[in-house]
Parts: structure tokens; sequence; C-alpha cells
């Protein structure tokens, strides 16, 4: 049987992996997809914990997760179009119109 | 003892396949590795006995949002797009930080009760849709409600987002 521990670490595993395409990429697609990635592995844990502990909470937060994240990278693809549009720029550090 | 053999199988490629997004220069093999991320996820849910996660993982993930990264790639002129892999020097500390976490991490769940969990032999839960369904139709409707409207909400962004002209 494989213990709770080893998915939780799997899921740690490629939370750090995501988090490193976060802050070290500079491409702003390979930024949302790092996200998607750190989404991922946060619905690793919750439907292993749903598993372990035998509680449908976690698969039902985990349908919601999903959801939200499909709703994200839609906006967030429309907001790099429009970008693209008006400035074609795909590197991060060049995109700073707001002076953030 | 063949769970084990199929989760390492299912884990190591799903860890290789997300190094190879971070550090994968052009951005479709990106996509590309994400989408065998995300299958291999899909069948560690599986592994877990979320038929129906693993499956709307595999819809909505590698069907849709995928696809959708695709079709932007498509958009954007992607020999501009071929950058440099990382920013060059001074970033050290970034990874230096993240190996410190990972390490935190790691050594809090191993020494943490969690490893005495082990799975239930037979549980409540049956792992059937109908579950998953009757639950989220009767005691988590609101949430659903809520949710549907966020999703009629990011649809309406997104076409007016792509529209040509913003007035």
């Amino acid at each position: 049987m494989v213990p709770l521990s080893w998915y939780i670490i799997l899921s740690a595993l490629l939370f750090i992996i995501g988090t490193a395409g976060v802050l070290l990429r500079r491409n702003i697609l390979i930024i949302l997809m790092s996200l998607e990635l750190i989404l991922n592995s946060v619905n690793i844990n919750l439907v292993a914990f749903s598993y372990f502990l035998q509680d449908l909470r976690g698969q039902i937060f985990s349908i919601f997760v999903i959801t939200i994240a499909a709703a994200e990278v839609a906006i967030a693809l429309g907001i790099l179009i429009a970008l693209v549009r008006n400035k074609a720029a795909l590197n991060v550090d060049e995109i700073q119109t707001m002076k953030g | 003892m063949a769970e084990q053999i199929f989760f390492f199988v299912f884990a190591i490629l799903a860890v290789g396949s997300a190094i190879a997004v971070v550090s994968l220069r052009n951005p479709v093999h990106s996509v590309i590795s994400l989408m065998v991320c995300f299958l291999q996820m899909a069948a560690l849910f599986v592994m877990l006995r979320s038929p129906f996660i693993a499956v709307v993982q595999v819809f909505v993930y590698v069907g849709a949002v995928l696809v959708l990264f695709l079709f932007v790639i498509m958009m954007l002129d992607i020999a501009k797009a071929g950058m440099e892999r990382f920013v060059s020097g001074g970033k050290l500390w970034v990874i230096a930080l993240l190996g410190a976490l990972l390490l935190e991490m790691v050594l809090m769940i191993s020494r943490s009760r969690l490893s005495a969990i082990t799975a239930p032999a037979a549980g409540r839960l049956t792992g059937t849709v109908r579950e998953v369904g009757e639950a989220l139709f009767t005691k988590y409707i609101l949430p659903f409600e809520v949710v549907s409207l966020i999703l009629l909400v990011a649809l309406l962004g997104a076409i007016v987002l792509g529209r040509k002209e913003l007035r």
C-alpha cells in the first residue's frame, strides 16, 4: 500500500517545481503554466486526504479548484491576448505599464 | 506492492515532466510536457479511488485548458517568444530558498504522524460518481451555483477582453 506521506511529498515536490517556474522564468506563458502546476499539486493533496480519511469533502473541493482554475486561465489568456495586441511583450519584466 | 510500483512510475513521470515544463525553452514543448504531467496526475487520482476527479482532470485540463494554451501560442509570435531560459545570475538565492522550503516540508511530513495513516481497507466511500453527484447537488448546491456564476462571469470577461477594440 502507498502511504499518505508519499502523496504529500509528491505534491510538495510539484508545488516547489511550480513555484520555481513562477519565480525563475520570465516568459508569461510559462508562468501561467506553472500556476496550473501549483493548483494541481494542491489537488493531489486534497484527493489524497479525501481517500485516506474517507471524507468526500476533499473531492468536492478539488472539483471547485479545477473549475476556478479553468476560469482563471480563460481570463488570464484573454488579458494576455489584449496585452500582446497593444504591446508585443511576453517578458514579464517588460510589462510595467502600471509601474508595479 | 504493485500499487507502489505504479505510484513510483506515475510520480517519477509527473516530476520529470514538471521539471521539463519549467526548463524547456519552447512554450509548445512546455505545454506538451504539462499534458504528460496532468495525465500522470489523473492516473494518481484513479489510484486514490476518485475516478470522477480523474475524468474531470483529463477533460478540463488536457482537453480544454491546454488546448487554450496551444491556441494562444499559435496566435502569438512564437519566434519572438523563443527567449532566454532563465534570467542570468542573481537568482541563486531563489533556488536556495526553494531548496530549503522543500527540505523543510519533507522533514515535517516524514516526522509527523501522517505516515502512520494507512489506507482504509473498506471505508464509507465507495468511490463512485453517484456519491460525488449526490453531495454536489444536495449539500454543496450553493457553492456549485456560485461557481457556475463565476464561470459565466469569466466567459463574459474573456469575450470582452478578446474583442478588437476596447471602448
